[in-house]
């Protein structure tokens, strides 16, 4: 196994590390007993993604994926966010071992969980259908 | 400062050994099975390697045979002891549930073939009970395989006693004793040892060579057909310039063994007292049973890879049992035997360390141990957990 110079640089240094205490969004995936937990926070503003932090539990190539998603999907509008796929993420990381790819789908869903969670709270109506994984977490 | 401290997976060569081997490739690079000169000079190598280390390990030359490694002794050992005794109508092998994966899986295929496995408890502190496996050997058991250390949490098995209740019962007793030899004192006779599997290059030896000792009077069927090296029961051409370099690091192990023990034993035990005193920490296994060169800990709400990734940068060469350095989605099956919840062992380190290794590098990494750990800490939402909890 052997990662991209890209992930160690975003393993090494990860964007975006830290918590937002008033977040508009808050999303939590993954957990313990799997060795990844990946939480997503999100500040929107008119629709936009103004700020985004993560925590994260988990191997070199969940942090660095997280560290890329929210590089991402900053800036965005929530909609685009949503079509951030693991696929992308993978991609932006110039690709992930196959036992990692998980870590990537991780990504995808701790953002959907925090948009998901931004729209329940400000009770904005959402089709399910954008919160449908493009791949299932295989733990 | 860089800091080699994962010898338990592989050493460097060492300097005796190296100097051994390279007459073979340059001067004695004959076959053994050639009547000429230069094919003599090489048999004699083997044969001289060969009586290096069963003086070592207290076993006679017949009873030592060369293979490419602890796997291929443990997998002809085993494979060759069950089908040997089911002629007899033995199916039943006892072994541990934190055996090597050499050992575990081929005791797997052998299930297939319908043998039939039991697994001992290896308990808290990592050892295998003697009573556990006298009550666990039957009628119809084959074979007793148990390992001599354990490769991850380095804690040392009664081998002695083990062999004891299996002569008692008549039964094979093979240990895999890759982590072992040449590290602790190993004595084939007094720990009453039918077989016995060991690995060149975790003891500052060669790669791809080992050895399987086979009790004279074991009719063990070959598991590699071929010529008639190794008396008919290993074929293949002889790797000479590797089985000079085993036997000769072997030796060296085995002359410096008391005075590394207390070298190595000083800085493990450093090496534990500067780790136990970070926040949620613990050593695995028992703290008196263990190899002198093993120290492992886990540390809570830290993902071991990521740890281990850091401390490379920090020059520091180590291992884990996370799932993500085991290459499967669950952690090392070592430290689940020993019941850690998986989270736990999630967050394990190895550091074996050898001779080489100097007090200052220990130093270096409890230096460097903390400000990780914290890191890693800081941007997880399970340690955020463990601390809320604890509240």
């Amino acid at each position: 196994m052997e990662y991209s110079e890209k992930v160690m640089e975003h393993f090494t240094h990860p964007h975006n590390v830290g918590k937002i205490d008033d977040a508009d969004g808050v999303g939590e995936v993954g957990n313990a007993k799997c060795g990844d937990i990946m939480k997503m926070y999100l500040k929107i503003d008119n629709g936009i993604i103004t700020d985004v932090k993560f925590n994260t539990y988990g191997c070199a190539s969940a942090i660095a994926t997280s560290s890329i998603a929210t590089d991402m999907i900053k800036g965005q509008p929530v909609s685009e966010a949503l079509k951030l796929t693991n696929k992308a993420v993978v991609e932006a990381l110039d690709g992930l071992p196959a036992v990692k790819i998980h870590c990537s789908v991780l990504a995808e869903q701790a953002i959907k969980a925090a948009v998901r969670d931004y729209y329940d709270k400000n009770g904005i109506e959402y089709d399910e259908a954008e919160f449908h994984f493009n791949e299932e977490h295989h733990h | 400062m860089k800091v080699y401290a994962d010898n338990a997976a592989t050493t460097k060569i060492s300097k005796t050994a190296l100097d051994a081997m390279m007459p073979c490739y340059t001067e004695i690079y004959g076959n053994p099975s050639s009547l000429h000169q230069v094919g003599q000079e090489a048999f004699h190598a083997v044969r001289d390697a060969r009586e290096m280390m069963a003086k070592c390990l207290n076993c006679d030359t017949d009873e030592l045979y060369f293979t490419s490694g602890g796997s291929e002794s443990d997998n002809w050992a085993i494979k060759g002891a069950a089908h040997l005794m089911a002629k007899k109508g033995k199916k039943h092998i006892i072994s541990s549930k934190f055996e090597h994966h050499a050992v575990l899986h081929t005791l797997n295929a052998l299930e297939k073939e319908g043998f039939e496995i039991t697994l001992l408890d290896v308990y808290e502190n990592g050892l295998v009970k003697v009573e556990d496996v006298k009550n666990a050997i039957r009628e119809d058991t084959a074979l007793v395989t148990v390992m001599y250390a354990n490769n991850e949490i380095g804690t040392v098995q009664p081998i002695r006693e083990i062999g004891a209740v299996c002569r008692e019962k008549g039964v094979l007793f093979h240990t895999d004793a890759v982590q072992a030899v040449g590290h602790i004192p190993v004595d084939v006779k007094a720990d009453n040892i039918d077989m016995m599997s060991l690995s060149g290059h975790k003891f500052h030896g060669p790669k791809g060579i080992g050895a399987l000792y086979c009790k004279k009077g074991i009719r063990l069927p070959n598991l590699i057909e071929g010529g008639a090296q190794e008396r008919n029961r290993r074929a293949g051409t002889e790797n000479v310039p590797a089985i000079v370099g085993m036997a000769a690091a072997l030796k060296e192990a085995c002359d410096n063994m008391e005075e590394n023990t207390k070298k190595l034993v000083a800085m493990r035990e450093q090496l534990i007292n500067g780790i136990l005193k970070i926040d949620a920490s613990r050593i695995n296994g028992d703290r008196d049973h263990r190899l002198p060169g093993n120290v492992s800990a886990c540390f809570e709400g830290v993902e071991g890879e990521s740890l281990l990734l850091y401390l490379d940068l920090a020059g520091i060469s180590a291992s884990s049992g996370s799932a993500c350095t085991s290459g499967s989605l669950d952690p090392s099956h070592v430290l689940l035997a020993i019941g850690l919840p998986h989270e736990v062992a999630h967050g394990s380190l190895r550091l074996s360390i050898c001779e080489e290794n100097t007090p200052e590098q220990m130093d270096y990494i409890i230096e460097q141990l903390p400000p990780i750990i914290n890191r890693l800490r800081d941007m997880s939402p399970l340690w955020e957990r463990i601390q809320n909890e604890r509240k």
